[in-house]
């Protein structure tokens, strides 16, 4: 679908009418539900740190066979819906315990637009990849958003053990809006590589993302 | 009035040094410091003369000040004596003690490790109306007078392998070394070559370094200190310290001050005070030799006549460790005596002594290195050389050594020397013979019969691992209810039941290999043969050697609760008929810190397996470094346990170490960490310091499998990850096919 006014004011539309993401949070396995550790309304961690080793907040303590376990949160919010009848009854495997209403921040937003507005490029292996030459020429000279490539085009260069393979464009001519790794860069299979859109799209995905600047605080 | 703005500045900066020692306010040397910056200000507007007499009476002022401070000082002032900035440091030494030096692997900031400074110099002496040139390769830990790239004279990993280096180099030349210590502990970090690793390596090659060394500590911060430390002759400075662990460490410990946080300004004093830290306390103890002496407030950069002492020192020290080399050495080494406690160190020697050494001395001077240290802190532990008890284990040692020496020496080598000869023989017998009959057999073989290969035949016949008749079953697996493996988010494993987990699976988790904790007594029971354990030296007992407060209570309730004496047992064993010695240190017990009761067990396990013949296993069940309540005598376990366990691999033994749960510190960055045969036991934890130690020293956060096992293989600190299942076999094939040519089974 194509991209203009109306369709970008209902993207934000749909954002601004709920900026939020809702996690449900169920019962890994069956067990008795011993203990809630929050209330509704209470703030809550997801797991962060450098390497994410720093476990969530306490949630719930799920009991089986006598191991009580406790469940974290894997995600920051507020808890918005406890479903306190389930304390200290058996509960069954995947049954909805809590949920926690996480607010999209502007970067999340951002992501989730030009996921959904930009042709995602993906990386096809895991591999080392380099811009090609005369796209980062190109890039440099007229900055990114501004340079058009051609079904054929090469975007990229795949390297790994010496063995270098061009990634090349397919489809109509589209601008390369995005580019999500730096020189060299070692990417894992499937994480994006680019974010192109059609010329005339342009436009409207910056004044997309002005606008989600404008409205959400950074 | 340069020469007044010169006194001016020195008067300052006395003040400031005076403050950072005793605090800022301390007898109103505040108003003190006040005073001198307003002259200081108003310079120019009063008169010479004036200015000269004020300078006095402030000088007179802050006399008085100094000589009350150097009087009252506490070992935590002494510490700061030691970290300040204005302190002399080893380039002010290489500058004012050594004629000319010449630095090696590195310059300034270009460098390997601007922490560790090594260095070609040239010391001399007058005797007489001749003036003599000595060579030395000085090492030592460069903590710079504030430059961050010094990183506080903290030795990193590639440091120490430098300092190395450059020992090897003096062995090679045969020249003396001077060690330096001036660091506040080794840069805890993992990457290659690794802190604990590396120091291991030095302390392993310093025990048999074939040169004299003398070592002169300023700041000796436990282990960073150990890895240039191992010397026959260890001088240290009047107002230096050397301590297992710093104050501030010792305090976060004992007051279990949570991160982040400072420790308590008393605590920290209550710390410096119990450790023991001081020359005066060292020497007491014995793990130094010598006090250097200082002025009282201790010597700063432009103290000239503390270098002038020093090298007097750094001279004698070496002179004393060639001449009990020695054998014509009694009219020199009685000069040498006399000229001991001399206030001031004169100008010119009575004597002068060759540096270098005969390959017959060579020898004298490591076996007076490992006498020293195998005698260090034994005092503590009450071993009487005159007890008649002592006598008995004397004799008993001498009847064990006769007998493995006859039975596996004196024999088993003339069998195996006709062996090897007859070997030899049939090898050319069966050559020449081949000669003879090959032409015979090709002849047979064209006639068209078929070619005939004998069976082969196993030259060396293994005798098969026989499993054990019944399996302990831990009382962990007593319990009916189910556990949750900690890699059940990542690897999706189901939770376990207990009496599963702990009795078949030997507390592996099925599904992802994790190793979960079991007591020593698992092990025991279930990697040597059957009633094949016999324990030894049960009754040499932890104490409190250094009387620290509420330490006593602790190590009481340890004992209580395992009903044992110290953190070691030490055995004899059975692995599939191999009969070895073992050493176990156990986590039940102060989490197997090492001590001198551990060291001394140790030690004596490492001897009876040199002496009867026997492999050695060191199976770490876990050891959480060296005990901080024994102060340097348990520091001084790192050498001298290096040094038993470098004489029995010397020896030709072969000495295992196995790791398990959690091992860090001390013992890995000596005796265990110098073994060429290292393994790790799935889901273990190898360091050198904890992560919050790393997190507070180089102020960067690590991931939460730095230590792993996987990652010190990685690493090359091991040599492989064993399966707790198959630990009785993996240990049989080592036995079988490692270790060298003088274990009583080869």
């Amino acid at each position: 679908m194509a991209l203009d006014n109306r369709k970008i004011n209902q993207l934000l539309q749909s954002f601004r009418a709920n900026p939020y993401r809702i996690f449900v949070v169920v019962t890994p396995h069956t067990g008795y539900l011993r203990e809630f550790l929050v209330k509704e309304g209470d703030e809550v961690k997801g797991p962060s740190g450098k390497w994410l080793e720093k476990p969530g907040t306490p949630l719930f303590i799920l009991e089986r066979e006598k191991n009580p376990k406790t469940i974290r949160a894997k995600a920051s919010g507020t808890i918005s819906k406890v479903n306190r009848e389930l304390e200290g009854r058996f509960v069954e495997a995947f049954e909805p315990v809590l949920e926690i209403k996480h607010t999209l921040t502007q970067k999340e937003i951002v992501a989730e637009l030009l996921r959904k507005t930009l042709h995602i490029v993906t990386a096809p292996e895991k591999a080392r990849y380099f811009l090609s030459p005369e796209l980062a020429k190109k890039i440099e000279k007229e900055g990114e958003g501004r340079v058009v490539v051609k079904p054929g085009d090469e975007l990229a260069i795949m390297s790994f053990m010496k063995r270098e393979t061009p990634v090349l464009h397919e489809g109509p001519p589209m601008v390369v809006f995005r580019v999500f790794f730096s020189q060299g860069q070692m990417v894992d299979q499937g994480e994006p590589l680019f974010g192109l859109c059609l010329e005339e799209e342009r436009p409207y995905v910056e004044k997309l993302i002005a606008r989600v600047k404008e409205e959400w605080p950074a | 009035m340069r020469e007044l703005q010169r006194y001016l500045h020195e008067l300052i900066d006395r003040v400031v040094y005076l403050q950072d020692i005793k605090g800022e306010n301390w007898e109103g040397s505040a108003y003190l410091l006040e005073d001198l910056k307003r002259l200081k200000e108003n310079f120019f507007q009063i008169s010479e003369k004036d200015c000269h007499h004020l300078l006095e009476s402030y000088e007179a002022r802050l006399k008085i000040l100094e000589d009350r401070a150097a009087k009252e000082l506490t070992p935590y002032e002494i510490v700061k004596i030691t970290r300040n900035t204005q302190r002399f440091t080893l380039l002010d030494i290489l500058e004012n003690v050594y004629d000319s030096y010449t630095e090696l692997g590195g310059e300034g900031d270009i460098n390997v490790d601007p922490a560790v400074v090594c260095a070609r110099a040239m010391i001399s002496r007058r005797v007489g109306d001749k003036v003599y040139l000595h060579q030395v390769i000085v090492i030592g830990h460069e903590k710079g007078h504030g430059e961050e790239f010094r990183n506080g004279g903290s030795a990193k990993p590639w440091g120490n392998e430098k300092a190395l280096r450059y020992m090897r180099v003096a062995e090679t030349e045969g020249i003396p070394i001077h060690f330096y210590i001036f660091t506040p502990g080794a840069y805890p970090i993992e990457d290659y070559p690794g802190a604990a690793q590396q120091i291991a390596r030095n302390l392993y090659f310093m025990s048999k370094l074939r040169v004299p060394t003398v070592a002169f500590i300023s700041e000796g911060g436990s282990g960073g200190a150990e890895a240039i430390g191992l010397a026959d002759i260890r001088l240290m400075a009047s107002r230096g310290y050397y301590s297992v662990i710093s104050p501030e460490g010792a305090a976060a410990i004992e007051g279990k001050i949570k991160e982040g946080e400072r420790p308590p300004r008393e605590l920290v004093e209550f710390c410096a005070r119990q450790l023991k830290i001081t020359a005066e306390d060292n020497l007491r103890l014995g793990t130094i030799d010598r006090i250097v002496p200082e002025p009282p407030l201790g010597a700063r950069r432009n103290d000239y006549q503390f270098f002038k002492r020093l090298r007097y020192e750094m001279i004698r020290a070496t002179d004393e460790v060639v001449l009990r080399t020695k054998s014509l050495k009694a009219f020199r080494s009685y000069a040498l005596r006399r000229k001991k406690e001399e206030e001031n160190p004169p100008d010119e020697f009575d004597i002068y002594v060759r540096w270098d050494l005969s390959e017959v001395e060579i020898e004298k001077l490591l076996d007076l290195r490992s006498r020293k240290y195998r005698q260090m802190s034994r005092h503590v532990l009450g071993i009487t050389k005159c007890s008649f008890r002592g006598y008995m284990e004397k004799t008993q040692d001498v009847g064990l050594r006769l007998y493995h020496d006859f039975r596996y020496g004196v024999l088993k080598q003339g069998q195996k020397m006709i062996q090897r000869v007859m070997e030899d023989l049939s090898g050319e017998g069966v050559a020449f013979l081949k000669q003879l009959t090959e032409p015979l057999k090709t002849a047979y073989d064209l006639l068209g019969t078929r070619p005939r290969r004998p069976k082969a035949r196993v030259v060396t016949m293994e005798e098969a691992l026989v499993d054990l008749p019944e399996l302990y079953v831990s009382p962990l697996a007593l319990e009916d209810r189910t556990v949750t493996c900690p890699n059940a988010e990542t690897h999706g494993c189901p939770d376990i039941w207990v009496p599963d987990l702990y009795g078949e699976f030997c507390g592996v988790c099925p599904n992802c290999g994790y190793h979960f904790p079991l007591e020593y007594q698992w092990y025991l029971s279930n990697i040597f043969d059957a009633k094949s354990i016999k324990e030894f030296n049960e009754d040499i007992a932890s104490g409190n050697p250094l009387g620290f407060e509420g330490y006593d209570k602790k190590l009481a309730l340890a004992k209580k609760k395992t009903g044992r004496k110290s953190a070691i047992i030490t055995f004899q064993a059975r692995i599939g008929g191999i009969s070895l010695i073992v050493a176990m240190l156990i986590a039940d017990f102060r989490q197997g810190t090492v001590g001198v009761a551990e060291g001394e067990k140790f030690i004596q396990a490492c001897d009876r397996a040199r002496i009867t013949k026997r492999p050695f296993l060191a199976f770490i069940h876990t050891t959480g470094g060296i005990r901080i309540h024994e102060g340097t005598l348990g520091v001084i376990q790192m050498p001298r346990c290096t040094m038993a366990v470098r004489e029995y691999i010397d020896a030709g033994g072969l000495y295992l170490v196995v790791y398990d749960n959690n091992s860090y510190a001390g013992p890995v960055a000596s005796f265990l960490g110098c073994s060429p045969y290292q393994f790790a036991i799935r889901s273990t934890r190898i360091g050198f310091a904890g992560p919050r130690v790393i997190r507070e020293t180089t102020g960067e956060d690590v991931p939460p499998d730095y230590h792993s096992a996987e990652n010190a293989l990685r690493r090359g600190h091991i040599q492989g990850i064993w399966d707790r299942r198959e630990l009785r076999k993996k240990l049989y094939e080592a036995l079988l096919t490692m270790g060298g040519q003088n274990l009583y089974y080869k």
